[in-house]
C-alpha cells in the first residue's frame, strides 16, 4: 500500500496512470449520467407536495456533495504539502479548485433555481446558503491567491494554508440547518438510520452522485496530466513522451 | 405521460430544465477547456 502510494507521487508515474483510466471514467460517467437522468426525470414520480419542480434536486445535491468532497480533498492535500512536500498534492490541489468551484457555483445556480417556486425567491440570506456562497470564494481565493504570487513554492504553501483554515466552513456548511432556522430543508438522505427520500427517487440520487463523483476524476487527472506537462516541461521523462 | 406533459414539467419547465441545461454547459465546457490546456502543454513540450 505505502509503495503503491509512493510511486502514485512519481509525476511520470501519475501521468501515465491517469493517462490509463481516463477513456474508462469517460465511459463510465457517461452510463451512469444517463442512467441517473433518465431514472430523475423519467422513472421518479412526481414529489407529492413540490411535483416536478423537485427533479432540479438530481443537479443540486450530487453538486452541493461535490463542493463539501473537493474542499475536503483539497484540505488533505494541504496537509500533505505542509508535511511531506508531495509534488503530486501540490497538483492535485490546485487542478481540483476549478472543479470544486464550478460544482459550489452549480449549487448555488440550481438551488436558486428550485428556490424561486418553493420559497418565493431567488435567494436568502439564511446560513446554509451563505456558507455555500463562502466555499465558491474560498475555492476562488485559492485559484487567485495561486496565480497572484509569483514564487510558485510560496504560492503553494499560501493556497495549502489557506485549504487548511478553510475546512471549519465544511461543517458549518452541513450542520447549518441544525444550528440555525433555515429555510433550507434538514438532511434526508444522510440520516443513515432511515433516509426519509423514497427508493424511487434515492437511486437516481445516488446514480448522479456517483456520475459526478466520476466525472470529478476524469477532469481531475486529465487536468493534472496538463499541469504535469506544464511544470516538468524540461524533464527527461516528458521529453522522452514527447519523442515517442 | 406524453412528451409535452414531459417537457411541461408540471408548470415548472422554466426552473427544471435550466438546472440540467446550465450543469451540461458547465461539466461540458470544463472538460473542454481542461482538454485545450493538456493539448496545449503537449504542444509547448514538443517546441522545446
Amino acid at each position: 500500500m505505502f509503495l503503491w502510494f509512493h510511486k502514485l507521487g512519481s509525476p511520470p508515474h501519475f501521468y501515465r496512470i491517469a493517462g490509463n483510466w481516463l477513456p474508462w471514467l469517460g465511459t463510465i460517467f457517461l452510463l451512469l449520467l444517463v442512467a441517473g437522468v433518465y431514472g430523475g426525470l423519467v422513472l421518479a414520480p412526481p414529489d407529492y407536495q413540490q411535483g416536478d419542480s423537485y427533479r432540479i434536486i438530481f443537479i443540486h445535491v450530487p453538486s452541493a456533495w461535490m463542493s463539501l468532497f473537493i474542499y475536503m480533498v483539497m484540505a488533505a492535500c494541504g496537509v500533505v504539502i505542509l508535511v511531506w512536500r508531495m509534488k503530486i498534492a501540490e497538483i492535485v490541489l490546485i487542478s481540483s479548485a476549478p472543479i470544486g468551484a464550478s460544482f459550489t457555483f452549480l449549487a448555488l445556480a440550481t438551488g436558486s433555481l428550485w428556490g424561486k417556486p418553493m420559497w418565493g425567491t431567488w435567494w436568502v440570506w439564511d446560513a446554509r446558503l451563505t456558507s455555500e456562497l463562502i466555499l465558491l470564494f474560498l475555492y476562488l481565493g485559492v485559484i487567485g491567491l495561486h496565480g497572484a504570487i509569483e514564487d510558485k513554492r510560496v504560492a503553494t504553501r499560501a493556497i495549502a494554508i489557506l485549504a487548511i483554515v478553510g475546512m471549519v466552513n465544511i461543517p458549518i456548511i452541513h450542520y447549518s440547518v441544525e444550528w440555525w432556522n433555515s429555510l433550507h430543508q434538514g438532511a434526508t438522505v444522510t440520516k443513515f438510520d432511515k433516509p426519509s427520500i423514497h427508493w424511487s427517487m434515492l437511486i437516481p440520487l445516488l446514480l448522479m452522485a456517483l456520475a459526478f463523483q466520476v466525472y470529478y476524476l476524469l477532469a481531475l487527472f486529465q487536468s493534472c496530466r496538463a499541469e504535469l506537462l506544464q511544470r516538468e516541461r524540461n524533464s527527461k521523462w516528458v521529453e522522452e513522451l514527447i519523442a515517442k | 405521460m406524453n412528451l409535452s406533459e414531459f417537457f411541461n414539467m408540471g408548470g415548472y419547465a422554466i426552473y427544471v430544465w435550466p438546472s440540467y441545461v446550465l450543469a451540461a454547459i458547465v461539466l461540458w465546457n470544463f472538460l473542454i477547456w481542461v482538454d485545450m490546456l493538456f493539448m496545449s502543454g503537449l504542444r509547448m513540450s514538443s517546441r522545446r
